[in-house]
């Protein structure tokens, strides 16, 4: 598996007054087994181009390959596509219609045409993967808590068995709990199911303790694309496009300012705890 | 596809059309859909076209933005047309098999599209420019009058206004869910009707539920700013006409004169 996005434009509305470039020269590649961060302040084009991804959006300028082949193509099956890149959409649950959860999980797989059992079963798959218990699988979607409800949908895409998985700002309107579920879950998809997986947000402490390289997007355009430690180093940049590091990063280079000898590189709250008391000699 | 519909949709220019008043956009509309089913004659329309088409001009509004209103109802046209070919008693133009087309025919349908088509371009100009507020705030202005036969006119007014915001906001919502599912493998174009019918059940379903949660989320948000309804209720922009209103009744005025006169000449 590997997706290049190679020199990339899209234009909304063209020739109108409602012309808007959301996505402008827009390059990079993901490998298999990747664990990436997009982030990018509000209308920045994160959305726009997570839905390039899988097809649903198609590039006015540059092309996207997938394994190599050009997915705008002509013949290219981009029902399978969407197969292989699953996309979590925000608000997921608000995509939910089935009378039922199990049902509801059915309607990826069903549209990819596998047969009865082989949809069942990943139904069953996905659902425990999320951790949604048994006797919740035939009660409505619409009476479960809003977190579970996230992970039925998040489950519902899982169970097309992407290659690549998109999460799309997963933790909106969670409480804390039901935030680190969910960046468990994304943990652990990507170490031991092995899913190549992007999330798209906000916070960067929800990102420094999980992902493994950000991607950072500035006015339709990729500004930065580096190993997340080294784009926390970047604090007045980022500041600059309105966006933050870490709060302990924060901290740490605060600290430093005022005179301790600590080190302001470190991202993780159990990384600076122990720097910190490193410095006070304990 | 869904952006296709440009019914109620605002274009933010600047032009004569958009600062007029609208209650004389209101009326003016009134009267070119009257004035429409009122020709019979190829002359007539000659007049209905000149008046549409210095409208256009008028309105800055991009000839194609205007035209692509007309993608929706094409089923009717099409539909239209054929049943008032075929249908219409009188002097034969051709005939085949059991079918007669008649020369009274092919003018009705002909009448027919035109109106259609103009009724439709006439109507999204005014929406083009004329924001939802501005619009509802004339209508509720214009109809005042009906107060008094206990019409509840604020009332309507109010929910137009907030049916006419919402639907871009639909409209967007609906992609959203569109891309959601076919996200999921969701095929909205092949298979025969009633499989196609049944493809639209994950995008109702979830749609259905948002603009009920939206209409709970306005009524709350109205009702903890004391919305009562429209009695003692100001303006913030009170609609006053002006030179350019006045001018613009001149205008219609002429208008329908020519109206009658071509229709009583021609």
């Amino acid at each position: 598996m590997s997706i290049i996005v190679n020199h990339v434009d899209h234009i909304y509305n063209p020739g109108t007054v409602f012309e808007k470039k959301a996505l402008n020269d827009v390059t990079f590649s993901v490998e298999n087994g990747e664990y990436i961060g997009l982030v990018g302040r509000t209308g920045s084009g994160k959305s726009t181009l997570v839905t390039h991804l899988n097809g649903l959006m198609k590039p006015t300028g540059g092309g996207i390959y997938y394994d190599g082949v050009d997915i705008s193509s002509d013949g290219y099956d981009i029902k399978a596509l969407r197969g292989k890149v699953g996309l979590v959409f925000q608000y997921p649950e608000h995509q939910l219609f089935e009378e039922d959860v199990f049902a509801d999980v059915c309607f990826g797989p069903k549209n990819l045409g596998l047969k009865e059992t082989e949809i069942e079963l990943r139904a069953y798959e996905a659902l425990k993967a999320v951790g949604i218990k048994d006797e919740q699988f035939y009660v409505s979607p619409f009476d479960l808590s809003g977190g579970e409800k996230r992970r039925v949908a998040i489950a519902g895409v899982l169970a097309m068995k992407p290659e690549v998985l998109v999460l799309d700002e997963p933790c909106a309107g969670l409480d804390p709990a039901g935030r680190e579920e969910i960046l468990a879950l994304a943990d652990h998809l990507h170490s031991s199911l092995n899913i190549t997986v992007i999330i798209v947000s906000h916070s960067m402490d929800d990102l420094a303790e999980h992902v493994e390289r950000i991607l950072v997007m500035n006015d339709g355009m990729l500004v930065m694309d580096a190993p997340t430690r080294v784009v926390f180093g970047h604090r007045a940049e980022l500041e600059a496009m309105g966006l933050a590091v870490p709060e302990v990063t924060a901290i740490l280079s605060d600290l430093k300012k005022a005179g301790l000898p600590v080190r302001d590189d470190l991202i993780t709250i159990e990384e600076a705890r122990s720097e910190i008391l490193r410095v006070f000699g304990k | 596809m869904i952006r296709d519909i440009t019914l109620g949709q605002y274009y933010p220019t600047d032009s004569v059309l958009h600062r007029l008043d609208p209650r004389v956009k209101l009326c003016g509309t009134l009267i070119y859909v009257i004035s429409l089913f009122l020709f019979q004659t190829f002359t007539g329309y000659i007049v209905a076209t000149v008046f549409l088409v210095s409208m256009i001009a008028l309105s800055h509004v991009p000839v194609k933005f205007i035209f692509r209103g007309l993608k929706a109802i094409l089923f009717i046209l099409v539909f239209t047309a054929v049943l008032n070919t075929f249908l219409t008693p009188g002097r034969e133009l051709v005939s085949f098999w059991k079918i007669t087309i008649t020369i009274e025919g092919v003018r009705l349908a002909a009448f027919m599209i035109l109106r259609l088509v103009y009724l439709i371009i006439g109507s999204s100009l005014m929406t083009l420019t004329t924001t939802p507020s501005n619009l509802t705030d004339g209508l509720e202005k214009s109809l005042g009058w009906l107060k008094v036969f206990r019409v509840p006119v604020h009332e309507i007014a109010m929910m137009m206004s907030i049916a006419l915001t919402f639907i871009p906001v639909l409209l967007e919502e609906t992609d959203r869910i569109i891309k959601a599912q076919q996200a999921r493998g969701a095929d909205f174009e092949s298979g025969n009707i009633i499989r196609r019918v049944k493809s639209l059940v994950p995008i109702l379903v979830p749609l259905f539920i948002s603009a009920f949660r939206r209409a709970n989320d306005l009524a709350i948000a109205m009702e903890s700013r004391c919305y009562h309804g429209g009695d003692g209720r100001t303006k913030m922009r009170p609609l006053a006409y002006g030179f350019r209103d006045i001018m613009a009744y001149v205008v219609l005025v002429l208008y329908l004169a020519v109206v009658i006169v071509v229709g009583i000449m021609f």
